[in-house]
């Protein structure tokens, strides 16, 4: 038998990718506290708090669009029910806060302030752990993984792909909103957990503590990047393509693709638990709002306005769509949902490769307008060898839309 | 606005009568101030005590007193209008001062003032106002207006409203000190069958000390729990079936375009709403240009109105967006979605954000009862029948009809359609416009059992998708049996969970089901399977 000929492993990252990685990490860890905590107020380079607060919540986003981009762009599977996953990381991180107010609630008692007014006397058994800050962040994995591997592993057992999984995970954003929606489900009912006073014993509405938040979320955004780059390089990445493009052909070659496939939708659910957790103590509150279908499908939106099956796309998406949706809304709120809307049916019919893909086009366009198409060609001959992480975007088939 | 206009001609009828009946004296102004001040007991004693001789003016005043729209000093009792206080007795204008308090009611005094305005209200000579005063008083039964039921008892022409009055007077007298009245009272409501008389007796028999009473308190019971439990499956059936052909009714459109076609229409649910609007639009235009004996025809005139709307807006969508999308599921599944988002939209600048008022016409309004607990509402029967003839149409138009052989050829095999010289991409549209149009009529139907507003297709989205998916993509039969087996489901579990954790259940059996029989109760066989 004669191995088969792979191509050489591209580097994780080219040498203008790193420099461009490592500003990032700059700017959010060093040069945004700076701005925003040692520039005087009045100069022209202060990052306000809202700034910080409105960016910090942007890259919780970000992480979503990411790993909504591994399970979408790389997979082929469109998950509507990602805001599940997203807001129990939410849950998880706002119960260990909600336990942290101690006494300082307005009915000055051990319980949350909800409970007290259903009149519960004790902790229901579901927060059992929440006093303790390592237990949430064993759970804001755990939750989410093991709702993830339960829900992947009979769904992709029976087979159910395409459209009928997009289906049923949005029956189960629905079914999970209405759960969380429940005051008896013990969750703060419509209301959710808010008024968050301290996190590790330290108060969470002070300038540096809002920093630090910050600059951790940054930096887990970076390295949720790394990461995705280094599994969408390597084989178990390239498999997840491969079912992307032709999963039938996959299973004739040997593969089952059950495992495949549910690794990479329970680490997209981990991702998105985790940005949760992150999400709840910059914004403060947490409701079942974020379980809705609607905000399930703006992750799809974010995803695809920055290029599927790209990695920079999503992140960039996440920015485009919430930056434009904090100052539309502001200035001209009666058009955000007509933006909104044209945005999904304009990113579908005109920029399939969002605008990643777009920029890609007129960038190629302009040197040798004939040659990209035979460029294209070449590359897909030697399997996505160079450049490998730029090359995929282009070979979206359409099978996996 | 309406509505409240009707209410107090209808108030205004109901102090003509008691005026007209010659009640016993007038209100005195010690009488008001015993009920506007002091604490609640007295309070509550005292309206009692009003009402026994009542006219006009304690009518007035015990509407200003709900109203809170009385004031109080030591000495005086102010009705207050427009800001000026009037002497509840006299009518004159009082200067009020400064230091005057509002009353303050609290609900035992707010419950007791809408019984005291119902028994006021057995005067009326409207036999509705008159079945609704009853209404209230069988749930607040109170020895001390046995006289005036009785009044009201000798003078009643309406059967129904007759036999309905017995049982008040006979509930009025469950808390008598005689043991004769308890017992005559426990033997006529044996013969009702409403939970609230059931309620009633319990309280009873939960005070009751005498062995014979409590004896005839329980046949009583008994008695109408025999009639309750049948009441209660019928109505759960019933309203198993109401759900189910509302599910039946969202679903028939998306049964076409997604289950025929395969388009994944995210939008539906605003197509439902465009049906819905354009039949409160039907509406207006009746309220405006039409004499109102016509009103009742508005509803007959709005079908084929939200049909052809939603129709023109589905033959909009596709030729614009979902004709490029061909292939594509997920992408369509996107674009249609931001369609919904703009449609949402659009109707919020046209019509506003809050919902707006559908009325049944007369002839769906009300209901028939039966076993006294199970009342059918007109709407609810109305809105069965229409999803079967709905179906029907829709059975004949996709099995009988040209278009419809066109429709199923072009699903079955595009090319070989074409070959054939079917234009394929108007069929496309046809059959698209047609699940629309039949959204539409969906739309139009729900105005009819409930609120129109801008997400009013938010709500049946989730559902429909369900009931298409359930019954197995392309089966119309399998759509049917999923729609009213989920209706039916839904409304059992309710009874037994309620109402959330009953669509939670029900949406997880989905998901389970699903994971069993991916292809639905009704899988197509053959190789096309895959597709």
């Amino acid at each position: 038998m004669s191995h088969p000929i792979l191509p050489p492993k591209a580097p994780l990252l080219t040498r203008k990718g790193w420099g461009a990685f490592f500003a990032a990490l700059i700017a959010v860890c060093a040069l945004a506290p700076v701005l925003n905590l040692w520039v005087p107020e009045g100069s022209a380079l202060h990052l306000s708090d809202y700034g910080v607060a409105l960016v910090g919540k942007i890259m919780c986003y970000a992480i979503v669009a990411l790993a909504m981009d591994l399970i979408w762009g790389y997979t082929g599977i469109l998950s509507l029910g990602h805001g599940v996953f997203f807001a129990l990381g939410g849950y998880v991180m706002g119960m260990y806060l909600m336990r942290q107010i101690g006494r300082d609630g307005n009915y000055k008692s051990d319980l949350p302030d909800f409970m007290v007014f259903l009149d519960w006397k004790t902790l229901p058994w579901h927060w059992a752990l929440s006093d303790s800050f390592i237990a949430t962040l064993v759970l804001v994995v755990a939750v989410p993984g093991v709702v993830a591997f339960v829900f992947g592993y009979f769904a992709f057992r029976s087979r159910i792909k395409g459209v009928y999984f997009s289906i049923i995970t949005q029956a189960m954003t629905f079914a999970a909103m209405l759960l969380f929606f429940r005051n008896e489900t013990g969750f703060g009912g419509n209301n959710g957990f808010t008024d968050f006073k301290r996190i590790l014993g330290l108060p969470i509405a002070t300038q540096g503590m809002r920093m630090t938040l910050f600059a951790l979320t940054g930096c887990t955004l970076l390295g949720f990047f790394l990461f995705a780059r280094w599994l969408v390089a390597s084989k178990f990445g390239r498999v997840l393509q491969a079912i992307r493009d032709a999963e039938t052909r996959v299973m004739f070659c040997g593969y089952n693709p059950l495992p495949y496939k549910l690794t990479i939708w329970v680490i997209s659910a981990v991702m998105c638990g985790v940005a949760g957790a992150l999400y709840v103590p910059q914004v403060g509150i947490i409701n079942p709002g974020e379980m809705s279908t609607a905000a399930s499908i703006e992750m799809a939106v974010w995803t695809a306005v920055g290029g599927r099956a790209t990695l920079v796309g999503p992140i960039l998406g996440a920015f485009l769509v919430n930056g434009a949706k904090s100052w539309l809304t502001v200035a001209a709120p009666e058009f955000w949902l007509y933006f909104l809307g044209a945005l999904f049916i304009a990113v579908t019919l005109f920029l399939p490769d969002g605008v990643v893909g777009l920029w890609r086009r007129l960038a190629r366009r302009k040197p040798t307008p004939v040659a990209a198409p035979l460029r294209e060609s070449v590359a897909r001959e030697a399997g996505q060898a160079r450049s490998a992480p730029a090359v995929p975007a282009a070979q979206v088939t359409e099978a996996a839309r | 606005m309406l509505r409240r206009s009707i209410q107090a001609a209808r108030m205004a009828a109901v102090l003509a009568a008691v005026l007209l009946s010659g009640a016993a004296h007038a209100l005195t102004s010690a009488e008001a101030t015993a009920m506007a001040t002091g604490d609640t007991d007295d309070r509550v004693a005292a309206i009692n005590q009003a009402v026994l001789s009542a006219d006009a003016k304690t009518m007035a005043f015990f509407q200003a007193l709900a109203g809170d729209t009385v004031k109080t000093t030591a000495s005086h009792v102010y009705l207050m209008k427009d800001d000026k206080g009037y002497d509840p007795v006299t009518g004159a204008e009082l200067k009020v001062p400064a230091d005057a308090e509002d009353v303050v009611n609290n609900n035992l005094l707010r419950s007791t003032l809408d019984t005291a305005m119902a028994a006021l209200q057995l005067a009326s000579p409207d036999d509705k106002v008159r079945a609704d005063a009853v209404q209230v008083l069988l749930n607040e039964p109170d020895e001390s207006r046995l006289p005036l039921v009785e009044k009201a008892l000798a003078a009643e022409q309406v059967p129904a409203i007759k036999a309905r009055l017995e049982r008040v007077r006979a509930a009025s007298m469950l808390d008598s000190a005689d043991r004769a009245h308890r017992l005559e009272a426990a033997a006529t409501l044996a013969d009702s069958s409403s939970p609230e008389v059931k309620l009633l007796l319990n309280e009873r028999l939960a005070k009751e000390e005498d062995a014979g009473v409590k004896a005839a308190l329980l046949a009583a019971v008994h008695s109408i729990d025999g009639r309750l439990v049948w009441g209660d499956r019928i109505n759960a059936i019933f309203s198993g079936i109401s759900l189910g052909s509302v599910l039946l009714l969202a679903a028939l459109g998306l049964a076409i375009t997604y289950g025929l076609m395969g388009v994944i229409n995210m939008a539906h649910g605003e197509l439902m709403m465009i049906g819905a609007y354009a039949t409160y639009v039907v509406q207006g235009l009746f309220q405006r240009y039409l004499p109102e004996a016509w009103f009742g025809g508005y509803l007959v005139a709005a079908i084929p109105v939200a049909f052809l709307a939603s129709a023109l807006v589905g033959a909009v969508i596709e030729r614009g967006v979902i004709r490029f999308l061909y292939g594509r599921p997920l992408e369509t599944l996107l674009a249609t979605w931001g369609i919904s988002l703009m449609l949402q939209q659009l109707v919020r600048t046209v019509f506003g954000a809050q919902n707006v008022g559908v009325e049944n016409p007369s002839w769906m309004s009300g209901g028939f009862t039966m076993l006294g607990n199970v009342a059918l509402p007109w709407n609810r029967i109305c809105i069965i029948i229409f999803a079967a003839l709905v179906l029907a149409a829709m059975a004949w138009l996709i099995g009988r009809t040209r278009l419809g052989l066109f429709v199923r050829g072009v699903t079955q095999n595009r090319p070989i359609a074409s070959c054939m010289g079917v234009n394929t991409a108007r069929v496309d549209t046809y059959a698209f416009a047609l699940g629309s149009g039949i959204a539409g009529l969906a739309g139009c139907a729900l105005s009819q059992i409930g609120n129109v507003g801008p997400d009013l297709g938010q709500g049946y989205i989730v559902d429909s998708f369900m009931v298409v998916v359930l019954g197995g993509v392309g089966q119309l039969a399998g759509t049917v049996y999923a729609a009213m087996g989920l209706g039916i489901l839904n409304k059992f579990l309710e009874g037994w969970t309620g109402a959330v954790l009953a669509k939670i259940a029900v949406l997880v059996f989905i998901i389970v089901f699903i994971q069993k029989r991916p292809q639905g109760i009704f899988a197509v066989k053959g190789r096309s399977a895959e597709a």
